[in-house]
């Protein structure tokens, strides 16, 4: 839990970095995760017209795109006309990743929903809005996380998108339109630089990452387990 | 005809209003969903518009000349892209060599062969793998991989096959080698999730005819299942390649990053991705930056197409099943 010390030095840990995969990333769901699950939403209630195609095709296209080419288009979007690298920069690169597949896989987990339990909602009166969040959603409630988690998993541990937007920092820093550590990014400085000590820290970071990306994947898959009531999510 | 004498209709009971289709909350609901689902396209079109932009002063310059010309001299703006298109293929189809066979097996295992209480827990391990950070992976090829390459696998391989132009050269480490190697590794969950997903979209009445004939499970599997998934398994192949082609971290710090041409998969080479990962932050000419952008360009437009062929070949075999899309 310490920031840094300067190269040769001894010691030093990634508290820094820690703290920014965890900002960095929460900003990134901010953004992210509404748009990802409206747009997942739209897709299983009123996708079935040429629009719900072309969003589909699209969310498609943009899952295969290399993150390091929606790093570059961060670059041009945010941190050049801002005139500095930014956290809120790699948050917006991370969540831009994240939206296509949040979409597609909520889709799926919504539309998992019977179509009986949408019936008995409108028989009763209920409009569709209401019908659409107050039933079906909740059902694939825990579907939603599922994805979520993977979601969330996916980005913790992405470096290239982070590259020209959050860029690092050796300094610990909660502001974000500074630049800020990533976890990632700092296993990739020290991994490749030419010191033993950064090495270690390196893999120690390693270690970090994995364990939150794992425990995230695990969580993602026990949330399936558990499934919903009325058994609708696999 | 006389028309008949409309009654003036009696204004409907709120409560009536409230079970007929559409309400204001109706309206207001999806119109924001539709409003969230809008920013996709319009991203993928920004994002293209973006690049298309950046990219144009070196578009301009260079022309198609750019895609097979070798120079890149950011000193004297002379910029050509070709050693890393023939670097990213190269390493993914290097990638592919090793995954594929690594992969299939896997999931035929799985499908046909494993037995039902192993199955869960191989799958989840092997979706675990896919999970791990690609910087990870780099990290784990810098400091284990290469070395295992350098002491056990190139010695052995250099004896066999040495005296062809693909094991020429001295063994530094970083190579096309190293590169391809951890991009199979990286690519084997994908390849294999959606092969299994494949293999079990397969009608079990084409294992039980194979078998009725009197097929061995194993003649079962290769002339029954397999050739029934072939679309859907060339497919997962090659959405492996489209992960392969655009993968950046693990890559950039295993495969050497020198702009060359060379047939010898233990000599440095690069790629497109880690061209711009290396050397965007260092672009100090608006060419310079320029030439990157239609470097990302290109990247782009390559593994969007590889993608949607990808996409095709899955769709062909699993209509109307959630094979593929699930899997990612």
């Amino acid at each position: 839990m310490k920031n840094p010390v300067p190269a040769g030095e001894s010691g030093g840990g990634v508290a820094n970095a820690i703290v920014g995969t965890g900002i960095i990333v929460g900003l990134a769901c901010l953004i992210g995760l509404p748009v990802g699950i409206g747009a997942g939403l739209y897709l299983a209630e009123f996708g079935s017209g040429r629009l719900g195609w072309i969003v589909r095709f699209v969310a498609d296209v943009l899952n295969g795109t290399p993150s390091i080419v929606v790093g570059i288009f961060a670059w041009t979007w945010l941190v050049k006309p801002m005139g500095h690298f930014s956290a809120l920069a790699g948050s917006v690169a991370l969540a831009i990743l994240m939206v296509p597949m949040l979409a597609r896989t909520t889709e799926e987990m919504v539309r998992l929903v019977p179509h009986s339990l949408r019936e008995a909602a409108l028989a009763l009166g209920y409009p569709r809005w209401r019908t659409s969040l107050r039933i079906v959603a909740r059902t694939a409630l825990a579907g939603i996380v599922t994805s979520s988690l993977v979601g969330v998993a996916r980005i913790a541990g992405e470096t290239a998108p982070l590259l020209f937007t959050a860029l690092g920092n050796l300094n610990f820093t909660t502001h974000i339109l500074e630049p800020m550590q990533a976890l990632s990014l700092q296993i990739y400085t020290y991994a490749t630089g030419p010191f033993d000590e950064w090495h270690r820290l390196a893999w120690a970071a390693a270690i970090v990452l994995m364990g939150l990306v794992l425990l995230l994947a695990v969580a993602a898959r026990s949330a399936i387990r558990q499934g919903p009531p009325h058994g609708a999510a696999r | 005809m006389t028309a008949l004498p409309i009654e003036p209709v009696p204004a409907p009971e709120p409560r009536w209003r409230a079970l007929r289709g559409v309400n204001a909350g109706d309206r207001i609901y999806r119109g924001t969903l539709t409003v969230l689902a809008v920013t996709l396209p319009l991203l993928l079109l920004a994002l293209v518009g973006e690049l298309v932009v950046s990219a144009w002063p070196a578009i301009r310059r260079f022309g198609p000349h750019f895609l097979w010309t070798s120079v890149w001299d950011p000193v004297a703006g002379v910029f050509g892209a070709a050693p890393m298109i023939f670097g990213t293929i190269a390493s993914s189809l290097l990638a592919l060599v090793i995954a594929v066979p690594l992969s299939l097996g896997v999931a035929i295992f799985l499908t046909e062969f494993a037995p039902k209480r192993v199955r869960q827990p191989i799958a989840f391990l092997v979706e675990l793998l896919a999970a791990i950070p690609s910087v990870v992976y780099g990290l784990w090829g810098v400091f284990v991989l290469i070395p295992f390459l350098r002491a056990q696998v190139v010695p052995p391989l250099r004896v066999v096959l040495g005296w062809t132009p693909f094991f020429d050269g001295v063994f530094y480490g970083n190579s096309l080698l190293a590169g391809g190697v951890i991009l199979a590794i990286m690519i084997v969950p994908y390849i294999a999730a959606v092969s299994r997903e494949v293999l079990l979209a397969v009608p079990g009445s084409q294992r039980e005819a194979a078998l009725g004939m009197g097929a061995t499970r194993w003649e079962a599997v290769w002339t029954a299942v397999v050739p029934y998934g072939r679309a859907g398994l060339i497919g997962a192949i090659i959405l492996g390649l489209g992960r392969a082609l655009g993968e950046t971290m693990a890559v950039t710090m295993l495969i050497g990053n020198r702009h060359d041409i060379g047939l010898s998969v233990l000599q440095p080479a690069y790629t497109m991705a880690a061209a711009i990962a290396n050397e965007f932050s260092e672009a100090t000419t608006n060419l310079y930056l320029s030439a990157l952008f239609e470097v990302g360009l290109l990247l782009f437009v390559i593994t969007v197409v590889v993608n949607a062929l990808a996409r095709l070949l899955i769709w062909q075999v699993a209509r109307g099943t959630a094979v593929g899309s699930r899997a990612l």
